[in-house]
């Protein structure tokens, strides 16, 4: 039986002390090299930040973005846990989306950016990206999981005569569920960095992407760092959320 | 020819190994049936080949159209992640829970209806899916081995509900331990290293 909960349980646990280390060796080096322009201190991108932080368009590049970035995972999570099912059911469809899985699995995030601009706008660029990325990583999971699924609990249900919703709802679910929990959130994360990076390339006007290729063409580390932790801070707080709302389905499922 | 259910030389075979090869054998509906045999002799295959899980090789078995079955396996087969209640009432003819709650208790099994499955002991689990089979909407039983890994007081104690639960119907059970069949007042026993002709 897989455990539920083994998120994060081998990972060394982020002590205040050495975050706080940290801190003070970029200070210290930012004073040393004695140029914001090329290493902002943390004090300054904290100060960019709450300037920031005050005006609308701000508001709107984290909203342009995140929404965009957000719908491309869902769409994803959507898609490839369908495809996952079907392609359980039907060996030759499997066969036949093998190759595109891999392919889209191995090709650098890079190329896709660049081939995607051709056919899409810039605009919307970050959700095909997104997408792109969490499609084959969930497609893959689920897929394992519902082949995974313990045989003798499916003989039971056999023998049982049990309706093919119940044998969902009471046997694919819970066994699956694991497989999709941990697709989920090594996926949301890379949706994010996906995303932003497909933005900085697309430059798609008013995006967190059009901020950090505007610092970078201004040498403006304050803002590239300030975006930085924007991105960072989003990510954190969606996987918490994210975290949240699948441990709250988990109880549901496991509830029955 | 509706009151019996018979198989007809069958044979059977796992990786060149024959398990079974012309076994002939009436097993009465209504009755509760044993069939004895120590480990080795095929009691589960011939189990697994009456709820349909695997088909013979040769050979026929006529009389289970349209059975409802219920079972015990040697495994629990629980859904580990659910609680005992959902576990039952997946397979329960009444869904009503007191009805079960009460069943649970009658055999030993006090506020643990809503632990998860993966949380109970090996005993538990096993009247877990005891009470599971009992409790489901069935014409045919099979109880493989069904009161293995009980301490002696709960054994007697499942023994006697699985014999105030099951009269009228069509049980088949499996077991090498004799005083199971007495206490459970097994009208037929077949005793299988004489019939496959070990």
């Amino acid at each position: 039986m897989i455990s539920i909960i083994n998120h994060n349980s081998n990972s060394t646990k982020i002590k205040g002390w050495s975050v706080l280390f940290w801190l003070a060796v970029w200070e210290i080096a930012s004073r040393l090299l004695g140029q914001s322009l090329l290493l902002a201190s943390p004090l300054t991108v904290i100060k960019r930040l709450a300037v920031l932080a005050v005006t609308t368009p701000f508001w709107q590049s984290i909203l342009f973005s995140l929404l965009r970035i957000i719908g491309g995972f869902l769409c994803g999570v959507l898609f490839g846990t369908l495809l996952a099912i079907f392609a359980v059911n039907h060996t030759k469809f499997e066969e036949l989306i093998a190759p595109l899985i891999l392919l889209i699995k191995t090709i650098p995030v890079a190329s896709f950016i660049i081939l995607v601009l051709i056919f899409i706008s810039s605009k919307n660029l970050s959700v095909m990206i997104s997408f792109l990325m969490v499609l084959p990583i969930v497609y893959t999971n689920v897929r394992n999981g519902i082949l995974e699924t313990d045989r003798n609990l499916l003989e039971m249900a056999s023998v049982f005569s049990l309706s093919r919703f119940k044998k969902f709802r009471y046997i694919y679910v819970p066994q699956v569920f694991p497989y999709f929990q941990s697709a989920c959130s090594v996926c949301l994360g890379l949706a994010f960095k996906s995303g932003i990076a497909a933005e900085v390339i697309g430059i798609p006007t008013g995006s967190i992407g059009e901020h950090l290729y505007n610092a970078k063409i201004y040498l403006n580390t304050p803002d590239l760092f300030a975006w930085t932790l924007v991105i960072v801070l989003l990510s954190l707080t969606l996987e918490k959320l994210l975290l949240a709302l699948l441990h709250v389905c988990m109880t549901y499922i496991e509830r029955g | 020819m509706n009151d019996i259910i018979s198989l007809n030389h069958i044979s059977k075979s796992y990786q060149g190994q024959s398990v079974f090869s012309d076994l002939c054998l009436s097993i009465p509906k209504g009755e509760f049936t044993a069939i004895t045999a120590p480990s080795g002799y095929g009691k589960t295959t011939l189990l697994r080949l009456l709820m349909e899980l695997e088909k013979p090789d040769g050979g026929t078995i006529t009389g289970l159209t349209g059975q409802k079955k219920s079972a015990v396996f040697q495994e629990d087969r629980l859904c580990e992640n659910l609680s005992s209640l959902t576990n039952i009432r997946l397979t329960a003819s009444k869904s009503d829970e007191t009805h079960i709650l009460t069943a649970m208790e009658q055999i030993g099994l006090y506020d643990c209806a809503k632990k998860k499955v993966s949380e109970l002991s090996g005993g538990m689990k096993r009247r877990v899916a005891i009470l599971r089979a009992l409790l489901a909407d069935y014409d045919i039983l099979f109880l493989d081995e069904p009161f293995k890994g009980l301490d002696k007081d709960t054994k007697d104690l499942v023994i006697k509900y699985t014999g105030q639960h099951i009269t009228g119907k069509t049980v088949i059970f499996t077991t090498h331990v004799h005083s199971e069949i007495s206490a459970l007042h097994v009208k037929n026993t077949i005793s299988l290293p004489e019939l496959s002709g070990h």
